[in-house]
């Protein structure tokens, strides 16, 4: 029995680009149509979650294995890259690379305001922002960041707003359930405490569990379908 | 003259402003005396309004929520407005800016996160793999000496029927010669008929010396002899590269090529 994760392995190092499991799944089909070899044809019928953990076992193995490299999905699509660490050396390689500029804090703010809370319209945002968003939202939407995704069902019909494709590739996000501490500020409103304990006047009391990021502390460990890519902060520098 | 108005880009907006008077006081956001807080806030502001930098107006509008806090608590408290679970439609708009403030360090703590994958991104280098080769069109099949004699026999019989077969003539053509000149018109890129190969030649001898050669340079894989199809044509063009031997092995290969002439029994 051939190991669909060698296979796979096989196909995605030799691949010009990044594939998604649907691309993997058109692969192995198509090699089956193609050979006469029981060990290829009997991996016609390879299901999309079997590509799917077999992915997944691969990268950890990988991970494991304790090479410079690793497997990693962005935006659905999985690819090897190196780790960030050999980056020193791997610039020079590469030259310069046309990476558009870094975001502004503005923008990155608005960026996550979006991406937590979409679809969004732009008075919401400005609601949690506190301050006017429309130039950094036009410079997201020129860099294709975000898109206009439809309308809200309010008194004049506003603009929503959402992240692309382009967005999960920026930041090297497997998918948008892969934001960093994703649940807490998706569309939980923070809770009004039962009273308002005003003991001195001026002294507002907010429960202190809702101050944080859950995701500050190290990442649990329980979230399976994190890639490599959008690790816990700790190990993003290299030395 | 141009009025010269200063970006103030520190603080983006009054959340953030007030994050910063937070941050300072070294207190959690809960513990925060708000009446001290719109204190520096204004104080603040009108820092800025003073310098003449260019001030977003959300920054009266906060400064103004914050008078409102503060009013309101200079009355005694049996006479502040009341608050509380019990009535809903009144927000404490104390609450409402704790509420304000939570939620806006929450987004901007993420957008610190998203920062660092943005860092970490930038120091990703993808596997680029190079265009994989189209595969090598199907092989023409390569002659068998079978062919290549039977293929000779036909021209053979061509010049046996122009009545040659009796003539005696010199040796005039050697193997040597004749391989020099067919190399010459390979190394041109040249790709010929097997039939063609012999078509300048004048004289049985000269077609079995020209085929000496062939067989010479098919030897030394200088030349590849092909068939598009079985009992086809035969094609003759120059060995592709990584078919040729080192050069130094061909080289000691020629002087095995007898130069001397060869004498074809005539019948």
């Amino acid at each position: 029995m051939t190991d669909l994760k060698l296979v796979l392995e096989a196909i995605l190092f030799a691949s010009q680009k990044p594939l998604s499991v649907a691309d993997l799944k058109g692969v192995l089909a198509r090699a089956a149509d193609q050979s006469d070899e029981p060990a290829v044809r009997a991996l016609k019928r390879t299901k999309t979650d079997e590509i799917a953990a077999a992915l997944a076992a691969l990268r950890d193995e990988q991970e494991a294995g304790g090479r410079s490299y690793c497997l990693t999905c962005v935006a659905e699509a999985w690819q090897f890259v190196a780790r960030p660490e050999f980056a020193p050396w791997l610039r020079v390689l590469a030259g310069e690379r046309a990476r558009p500029a870094r975001l502004s804090p503005p923008a990155l703010e608005t960026l996550t305001i979006i991406a937590y809370r979409q679809p969004i319209t732009r008075a919401e945002i400005e609601q949690i922002r506190g301050v006017s968003v429309d130039g950094v939202m036009q410079t997201l939407l020129e860099r294709g960041l975000v898109e206009a995704v439809g309308r809200a069902e309010v008194v004049g019909r506003p603009i929503t707003y959402g992240t692309t494709k382009a967005f999960l590739e920026y930041f090297g996000l497997a998918s948008l359930d892969d934001l960093p501490g994703g649940d807490e500020l998706r569309r939980i409103p923070v809770e009004r405490p039962p009273t308002l304990l005003t003991v001195e006047p001026g002294l507002a009391t907010v429960p202190p569990a809702q101050l944080n990021l859950p995701s500050a502390e190290p990442a649990a460990p329980d979230t399976p379908p994190a890639p490599p890519a959008a690790p816990a902060t700790s190990d993003q520098q290299s030395p | 003259m141009v009025e010269y108005k200063v970006q103030f880009k520190v603080f983006e907006g009054p959340l953030d402003l007030l994050l910063y008077l937070v941050k300072k006081e070294e207190v959690d956001i809960y513990q925060i005396n708000l009446t001290r807080l719109a204190t520096q806030f204004i104080e603040y502001v009108e820092l800025m309004k003073e310098l003449d930098l260019d001030l977003a107006g959300e920054f009266l509008v906060m400064a103004a929520t914050l008078m409102l806090i503060k009013s309101r608590e200079l009355l005694p408290r049996d006479l502040q407005a009341p608050v509380g679970p019990e009535d809903e439609d009144l927000e404490d708009p104390r609450w409402e800016l704790i509420r304000k403030l939570v939620e806006y360090k929450k987004f901007k703590d993420a957008a610190a996160e998203l920062q660092a994958l943005e860092r970490r991104q930038e120091l990703t280098f993808p596997r680029q793999a190079p265009r994989p080769e189209a595969p090598p069109a199907p092989g023409r099949p390569e002659v068998s000496l079978f062919d290549l004699v039977g293929a000779l026999n036909a021209v053979l019989q061509r010049f046996q029927a122009r009545g040659h077969a009796s003539e005696i003539v010199e040796d005039r053509w050697t193997v040597s010669e004749k391989l020099e000149e067919l190399r010459g018109r390979l190394s041109g890129g040249q790709r010929f008929r097997f039939a063609a190969l012999f078509d300048g030649a004048t004289h049985r001898a000269e077609v079995v010396v020209t085929f000496l050669a062939l067989l010479e340079l098919i030897r030394l894989r200088v030349a590849l002899v092909t068939q598009t199809e079985a009992f086809g044509e035969i094609t003759i063009e120059a060995a592709p590269p990584e078919l040729s031997p080192p050069p130094d092995e061909s080289h000691s290969a020629e002087p095995a090529v007898p130069p001397t002439p060869v004498a074809p029994a005539l019948p």
